[in-house]
This record gives structure tokens, sequence and C-alpha cells, in this order.
């Protein structure tokens, strides 16, 4: 069994639990083995671009090096998490003023230039499992299920870090659920934001964001959304005033192996 | 014209605000169009004429989503999701200037609100 | 020793602003072998060249050095007025002092010591210059023409019309090219097929052309008037000579479920087929991927229909040689590919269409007989949006850095239809400039305007989401107004950038021509040779050179067939010189330079040599044919012993200038 270094991030330990857990536990079933850095500390949710802001950027760096010590690659799983700790590895391999601002402060054994591997989970299950492989392992397909994938605005963009997919006509959760033997749909606010972070202060504007995208999957027939992002999920369920059913990507993964219950909404 | 927070807004950035060809496509895919008082192209235009105090004092700052479609969709590479990042932060580095107060979070919970919102909007809210 | 001459250029103030041309002058002057040294404010002049053609009599020059801008563009203007004085072409030698060293240049100090330091260097030369005479070689009298849309076909035309023979070779089942498929033109609204099929069937009937259609270059040998290209016929699975165009087999044809590329994929053909009503050659085509009796070996229905006997299922491609005095590349181009552009939901929603798919639409050979219908469910569109500049003016990894120069007239034409034959059709036009310079353009798209009520909107769509209502929802900026738009639409016609064909740069490398970094073909020169590539004999028609619309490639076409005609009207060509020779005693047999030379103009033979104990010995070595070497210069490179050397630019020569340099 392969170890790599996962980082679940703050919000996986309390509220998203479940795309957490479901994400260990398949992870394990499908050969691989994660394990969580010493002491990681939150990814601070949202990366700045500002090319005069480094302390905001040093957690992100510490989750990376401990990974690029044990010479292992690093495995997210929240959109929000992955994104940060992406753009500061892609800002930090390609920025020279921005890597000596960072080591010059960390003081590290040795300077940290960009050089882990980040694997989205979904990249994990693509490139290091196959989506053929997952496939055989699947006991409980979802046959006949319409569902549609929500990338949000964190997993692809922006495209030139994040580098997981065709921004604007991204296949990779598709492809998962062919695999789990789902149907996709396809649907045109499937890379449109939710809203994020703005629910806090105007929840009219959060309403009116993931009301649009929950629009734009039903009109295309969907039975349920998939999303791998903890705030996406509040505000798809809790602010878009839809009844489409929204779960994690890892909740249905560990479905189809076996691993949980089947919901019943 | 304010020539020092223009560059310090081009350097943060690390934007050109010169590529712009006025298409008006980050405006036409920005999902917070409606609720902002200064748009996407506006905000490339006005660094570019050096009126970067109008935006800073604008609710504009607050109102971008920093989802990047803007960035990834601009035909001219010219990132203005970038540009209202470097705003926000000269306009919150400002002494007493901080959008959010702590004090204010409690009554903004609820039961299922993740951490993740809580965090992130400190960072973009809060120096 | 020779006499030289030293004649520095002003070029108006193009050199004498940033290099002191009197310092030049008297500076070179007092070089070894320099008897007269003068500057000129514009020695390309009349009165100019009359000064180099005095100094030579007077003087008794045995050679010059101009001073001047760069070889490419008065090396020739100043070896004619030696040769008019007398003097051998090949004792005049150009110091570059114009692009490489005043352009380039600020301080004049600089300038003036490097342009000093070039001329320096070209006088060097010229002291170890030898007089050289030009050979001849003979010009075959045919014309290739590669590529059979509007700017082949003119081009052919035009050729044949000087009563040279000419070939084109086009790689579709038939000629027509993109103007076949485009329904109106611009800015008379005039039926594209009404202009272009008769000058397609004038093509089919010139006795002095050849239609090679379904067919592809595959190697071209040889240079300018002395070229031989291998054509491949690809197998069309049909005996082009027996087919009477009938059509019966494509009716007959079993298998109907080809998407059909004549009509952008809008509907389908059959297997065996043939493009359009009015294709030229007409005749059927089997398609090998969906034909069932070539997939199975069951079937063979169209070969029991076909009266003539045409079918052949074991057809072979089969290739054929021919030998050519000019070369017309004529490729084209194509819409670029919208994957990367899905944010207008062009995979997701069938009425996202292309300008080139409308076109389809709204042809009355098109899917829907010429009636405008929604491809999703056959009903009328009350309300289409275009989007202008999908994938042109861009700097990101996506699009294309030009403008397609071609999308704000179609647009504008494409608007117009549709308001004149569904006045209840709203219709949106999201520009960012609208360009339309040409003859009655502007007036043309301020009709649309005007006239036809067609909405203009400065901004561009953001966002294109389809609804199951079945309209399309477009987000979009309106600068003027300062608002974004949510337009209900039904169809959304996209204007796609436009990019060279595919085949384009792997002919280019067979060529041995250039192209550009967007892979349009390279002229000779930007203003002064727009229809010649920089390797003689190869001439440019049409959208291979850069976006162009109908009028200007058909002027261009013309173009290209007089420079080609030029060509062939000559029975020889002075051949240049500047060749490659072998010192014999020095040449070791090795092969290297046969090995590197692009033109095959290096072979092997034995050679008897009388040794010094006065035996004899057969010794192996290179042999340059001097009519068919272009003085490239890579075999004197190769070469381990120095054999190899080159007229005009000899390795003594060449390093006598670096000394001039260096010292």
């Amino acid at each position: 069994m392969e170890t790599y270094t996962y980082y679940p991030g703050c919000t996986l330990r309390t509220k998203a639990k479940d795309l957490d857990t479901y994400a260990r536990s398949s992870a394990e079933a499908l050969g691989i083995a994660l394990e969580e850095p010493a002491d990681w500390q939150c990814c601070g949710g949202a990366y700045t671009t500002a090319k005069d802001e480094i302390a905001t950027k040093l957690s992100a760096v510490r989750t990376l090096n401990s990974a690029k010590i044990l010479n292992r690659p690093l495995i997210t799983v929240c959109s929000a998490c992955h994104n940060v700790i992406k753009q500061t590895n892609y800002d930090i391999a390609n920025s020279e003023e921005m890597a000596a601002k960072v080591n010059n402060y960390l003081k590290l054994d040795e300077p940290y230039n960009g050089e882990t591997t980040v694997y989205h989970y979904l990249e994990m299950l693509r490139d290091v499992v196959g989506f053929d492989n997952l496939a055989q392992k699947v006991v409980n397909p979802f046959t006949g299920k319409k569902i549609a994938a929500y990338y949000g605005c964190l997993l692809l963009r922006p495209s030139k870090a994040l580098a997981m997919d065709d921004p604007e006509n991204p296949t990779i959760m598709e492809d998962f659920i062919k695999a789990i033997g789902g149907t996709p749909v396809i649907y045109a606010q499937r890379n449109e934001c939710c809203g994020g972070y703005i629910t806090l202060e105007d929840k009219a504007q959060a309403a009116k964001r993931s009301g649009a995208v929950m629009k734009s999957a039903e009109d295309q027939g969907a039975d349920m959304i998939i999303t791998a992002c903890p705030l996406c999920l509040y505000n798809l369920k809790k602010n878009s005033g839809s009844e489409l059913p929204v779960y994690y990507f890892t909740e249905i993964l560990a479905q189809a192996l076996g691993l949980k219950e089947a919901n019943n909404e | 014209m304010n020539k020092n927070l223009q560059e310090q807004v081009l350097r943060s950035s690390g934007v050109n605000v010169l590529k712009c060809m006025r298409c008006g496509k980050c405006s036409g895919t920005c999902p917070s169009y409606d609720e902002m008082e200064y748009h996407p192209h506006q905000f490339v235009y006005m660094v570019e004429r050096g009126d970067i105090e109008t935006l800073m004092n604008s609710k504009s700052i607050y109102k971008c989503l920093t989802c990047f479609a803007c960035v990834d969709r601009c035909p001219r590479n010219v990132e203005p999701a970038k540009v209202v990042e470097a705003v926000r932060l000269a306009a919150v580095r400002q002494q007493g200037n901080n959008h959010m107060n702590p004090n204010q979070i409690p009554e903004m919970l609820d039961e299922d609100l993740p951490q993740q919102a809580i965090v992130t909007a400190f960072r973009k809210y809060i120096k | 020793m020779q006499r030289i001459g030293v004649f520095v250029c002003h070029c108006g103030t193009n050199i004498a602003a940033t290099v002191d041309v009197k310092t030049v002058a008297e500076a070179l002057g007092h070089e070894p072998g320099v008897v007269i040294s003068q500057d000129y404010q514009y020695m390309c002049s009349e009165s100019g060249q009359n000064l180099v053609k005095n100094a030579i009599k007077e003087h008794n020059l045995t050679g010059v050095v101009v001073c001047s801008c760069s070889p490419r563009m008065h090396e020739n203007t100043f070896r004619k007025a030696a040769a008019a004085a007398g003097l051998n072409s090949y004792m005049v030698e150009i110091a570059n002092i114009r692009e490489q060293c005043s352009w380039i240049h600020k301080d004049i100090a600089t300038a003036t010591e490097k342009a000093i330091i070039l001329g320096k260097a070209a006088v060097a030369k010229v002291h170890l210059n030898a007089p050289l005479t030009a050979g001849e070689s003979p010009v075959a009298k045919r014309a290739l023409v590669i590529g059979g849309g509007i700017a082949g076909i003119q081009t052919a035309l035009d050729i044949a019309e000087a009563g040279f023979d000419v070939d084109i070779v086009e790689k579709n089942p038939t000629i027509g090219g993109k103007m076949a498929q485009i329904d109106k033109t611009f800015p008379t609204l005039d039926c594209a097929a009404c202009i272009l099929t008769p000058k397609m069937v004038e093509a089919s009937q010139n006795e002095h052309i050849t239609i090679h259609s379904f067919s592809e270059v595959t190697d071209v040998k040889g240079f300018v008037g002395n070229f031989t290209v291998t054509i491949k016929k690809k197998a069309r699975f049909v005996d082009e000579t027996k087919c009477t165009g009938c059509g019966l087999c494509t009716e007959k044809c079993p298998m109907k479920k080809v998407p059909n590329e004549f009509n952008m994929g809008l509907d389908n053909r059959s297997a065996i087929y043939i493009p359009f009503a009015q294709a030229v050659p007409k005749v059927a085509t089997i398609d090998p991927n969906y034909c069932m009796m070539m997939k199975t070996g069951k079937c063979g229905v169209c070969s029991k229909v076909c009266s003539a006997g045409a079918i052949d299922y074991k057809q072979q491609d089969k290739f054929i040689e021919q030998k050519y005095g000019a070369i017309v590349v004529a490729t084209g181009f194509n819409p670029i590919n919208l994957d990367k552009y899905d944010e207008f939901a062009y995979n997701q929603c069938p009425d996202v269409v292309t300008s080139l798919e409308l076109e389809r639409l709204m042809n009355a050979a098109g899917p829907n007989g010429g009636t405008l219908l929604r491809p999703s469910d056959k009903t009328h569109p009350h309300k289409i949006v275009f989007v202008q500049c999908v994938g042109s003016r861009c700097d990101d990894s996506k699009g294309k850095p030009y403008c397609s120069k071609i999308c704000c007239m179609y647009t504008a034409k494409h608007a117009m239809l549709i308001r004149e034959k569904y006045p209840d059709t709203e219709v949106y036009v999201f520009y960012i400039d609208v360009r339309t310079p040409g003859k009655n353009f502007d007036e043309f798209y301020r009709r649309a305007v005007e006239q036809y009520n067609v909405h203009y909107i400065k901004g561009m769509v953001g966002k294109v989401t389809p609804r199951s209502d079945g309209k399309i929802d477009v987000q979009a900026s309106d600068l003027l107004a300062n608002e974004q738009l949510h337009i209900d639409a039904d169809m959304v016609v996209l204007a796609a950038a436009i990019e060279p064909d595919k085949t384009a740069r792997p002919l280019a490398t067979m060529l041995t021509t250039q192209m550009d970094t967007n892979d349009f073909f390279t002229e000779a020169h930007p203003k002064l040779r727009p229809v010649e590539s920089a390797t003689a004999g190869i001439f440019l028609s049409g959208a291979c050179q850069g976006p162009k619309d109908i009028p200007e490639t058909v002027a261009q076409a013309s173009a290209a067939a007089a420079k080609a005609i030029g060509l062939l009207v000559k029975n020889s060509i002075t051949c240049n010189p500047c060749v490659a020779h072998s010192n014999e005693l020095m040449c070791n047999g090795c092969s290297s330079c046969e090995k590197v030379c692009p033109y095959g103009a290096i072979t092997y033979i034995d050679k008897e040599f009388r040794m010094p104990d006065r035996t004899t010995a057969v010794r192996r070595v290179a042999n340059v044919n001097p009519a068919v070497c272009q003085g490239c210069g890579a075999c004197t490179v190769a070469c381990p012993s120095g054999a190899m050397d080159l007229n005009g630019f000899s390795n003594s020569q060449i390093m006598a200038e670096v000394d001039a340099i260096c010292k």
C-alpha cells in the first residue's frame, strides 16, 4: 500500500466530516494510505494573489514542505485548501522573489521551491488509481442516476496554477461519475461561483448565485449534484432554495464502493 | 490621480493594465456585476488612470467573489480579479479600515456554516 | 591590389541621424586599397547610382563597397549599376549600416564607430572578391497550384489564360473550398455559388488545367524553374474516368449516417458521396471509414447499381511525379476549434453555432433548404445573438493574436439577411470594435444598423447558459450603458477566429518556405513583394498568407498568377553564381556534405589523380551540380577537411571580415 501525505484542512474536522471520513475509507479500499502531517495549520481559506503578501501564504508552504521532506505527493480534498495550496506551490515555483521572501522567513533546513506534487483527491483517482481501476471496484453502481458535477470556481481556476482540467470543458468529475456507473449531466453553470464566503454578509447574493447553479443543473435533468467543497455544499443546500440533493463526491464514492449506506433523501 | 497608490496597486497585482483592449468580457462574465458599483473593466481602466481612491472607497471591493472567471476568460490575459484584490488590500491595510470585526461573527453563524467561510472572510476583510 | 571605391549613404535621416556619415566616409578612405570614399544623401537614387558608375570609370575601380541599407533591399540595384559601368556585379559588397546599425542604436558615437567597423569588414572582403559569372538553368513551362479554393482556382485560370499548363492539387473530393459553403457574399449580397461554380466549371473545362482532386503533395524537390513534385492521388474507390456523377450510388447506399462535412456536420450523407450538386469533378467518393463493403465485406450495393462500372473497392493510392517551373500555395483557412471557449456553451447546446455553420443553415442547399431553423428543435429563432472576436485578438494560450479580419463584415451580412428574411427576429451583435475598411464596407455595416435595426452592442458575452425551456441565457456586458445584460436568446452565433489549414505547416517544410508563428506563409516583402515567398519560384495566394475576404483573395490570386507567369515565360533563369565548389585535392570523400545538402546538389565521383611519385590513384571526391546548388553553405560548415567552399562567401573572405571587425 502506497502512502501519501493527506491534508484535510480545518472544515473537514468539523462541519464537513463526511467529506473527510469517506475520503479516507475509500482511499484505503483503493489501496492508498493517507497520512496527515504532524502539525498542520489552516490554509487560510483564500489565496491572495497580491505579490506583496507573504505571511498569509506561509502555512500552505509549511504543509507543502512537510510532504517534500517525506518525499511524498500531497493529497487535498477540500476545493478551497486545494486552491490555496496549489496556487502557493505554483507561485513559489515561478517567482524567485516570493521563494526568496518565504524561505528567508521560514528558515527551513532546505529551502522550499515548489518541489511537492499536489493532487486533488479527484486527480488521485484519475492519475494514480485510474478511473478504469476504480470502475472495477464498484459494488453499488449508480446506474441510471443522472449526476451533475459541480466544479465551482476553486477546482479549476486560475487554470494556469490549478492545471487540473480544461477550465471551460472539464471532464474529471464526469469521468468519475461514469466510473461509479452514473450518468454525468453537463450544465453550463457547473464552473460558475456559488457565492462563496459572501454568504456571511450578503445572503441575497449567495442565494442568487447558488440558485443559478441549481437551476442550471435542474434544467439539464440532474437527479443530484456533487461537490468537493464544504462552502459550495452549504450555499447550494442552504441558500439556493432548490430541493435538488447535494452530496460530497466522497460520499457517493464510498457508497459505490460499498463502504456507506445509501442516502435516503 | 494618485501616482503612489497606482504604483502600489500595479506592483501588488502584477497586472499590466495597458494590455486591456476594452472588450468588456470580464464584466460580461462577472457573477457579482449587479452588486458592484464599479465593474471589473472599470477597475482596470480606473487603475490605468490612477483613480484608485474612488475604488478603495467603494463597497465594490468587497463584492468580488475571487472566482477568477475574469482572470481565465480575459482574452488579453489582463487578470482583472488581481487588480480588485490589490485595491482591496490597499484599503484594508489602512489603519482602522478593517471591513469586518470579529465581534460581528457570532450573529452571522448558523449551525451548518463551514469554518471555511469565516477564515476566508477574515483573509478578505481584515488586516 | 584592388582599387576600391566606398560610397556611404545617408538614406535621408534614416542613417544620417544616428551615424555621422562624413566621419565614416573619411575613416574608410584611409583603408588599404580604397582610392575614393564619398557620402551622398540617397545613394540608391539615379544620381546616387551615377556617382558610383562615374567613380568606377574615373578611378578604374576593381571593387565597390556601399554602406547603406540591408543587401536584401538594394544589393541588386548597385550590382546592376556596377555592371553598367563595366565592373563585374559580384565585385560589389554592401555594408548594412541601417537595419543593423542606425536603426538599432541611439548614441551617435557608438553607431558611427560600428558603421566604420562594418565598412572595414566589407572592404576587407572585397579585397578577396573575384569576378563571378552567373550560369543559366531552363524553366519547366508548367505551374502547380496547391489548394483548389477560390484562390487556387483564380490563380490557375489566370495562368492558363496566359497559355501555360497548370495543375490544381486539392485534398478534398471537389474544388471550391470555403466559398462553396458560403451562402451570400458581402458587400453586394450576391449568391456565392452563382459566382463561384461557373469558375469551377471553367477550370475543369480549360484545356490547360488539370485538376487532381482528393490528392496531396507528398514531396517537393528541385528549385525555381525546375521543381519535381510527387502528388498522391488518394484512393477514392471510384474510377474517375468512368464515373458519370449520376448520383444513383449515393441514393442507394444503405449507410446514410455519416456526418456531412460540407454542411458542417449539421446533417448526414451516405458512405459513397458527392459533396454537393455542383462538385467539380462530379465524381463519387467512398468513405472507407463508413462503407459497409469496405468494413465488413458485405454490401456492394453501389457497385451493383453503377451502370458505368466505376466502383473499385480495391483501388490503391496512386503517386504521380511531375516537373513544374513555379508553385503557388493556396491552402486557405479553417475556423478554429472552440473546445477551449465553452463559456459560450458551443459543446453543450446545438443552437450555439459558428458563423460557417450558420452559412449552411441559411443556404438553400443546406440542411434546412434555406429556411433558418434551430438545429435542436427545427423551430424559427426569434432572438439571435452574435458574438464577435471569439478567439481573435487574444493574448492568452487559447486564441490567436491577430484580427481575423472577415468576421465584422460577414456578421453584418448575416444580421442583415436574417432581418430581411425574418423581420420578426431580433438580432444582437456584441462587438469590441467594428472593423470595416474596404470599398463599400462601412456603408454596408451602417445599413445593418440604420436600415435593418440590428442591435449593435459595445461589449462582450461572458457566459452562455442553455435553459430547459429551450432558451439560451446570454450574459454579457453593455459597456456604453454600464450594464450587465441577460438576453434570452434562441440562437447564439460565434464568430470563430480563422487559422491556416493544418496541411500548411508540413507543406512549408517541403517547400523550404518560411511561416510566421501563426503558420501563415511569410511573404518576401510585406509591402513590395506580397505574393512571393522568400523562396524563389514559390508564390502565395489567398488566406494561407493571412486572413482575407473574397475580393482580396481574388486580387492576390491574380497577382500570384502574374508573378508565376513572369517566371514561366522565361526560357531560362539566371542562376546564383554564389554556389559551392569542392577542392578535390583536399576532399577526403567522407560524404558529410552530401548528407547535409538540402537540395541534393552534391554527388560523389571517382576521379583519377596524379600522385607526387608520378603514379595515378583513383579517389572518391565530392562534385557539386552548380545548377542545383542554392548556395546555402551547409556543406562548407559540414566539411571536416575544409575542401568545400562557397563562391562569394569563401572561408577566407569571411575570416577577413571577422579579422577586420576584431582588429
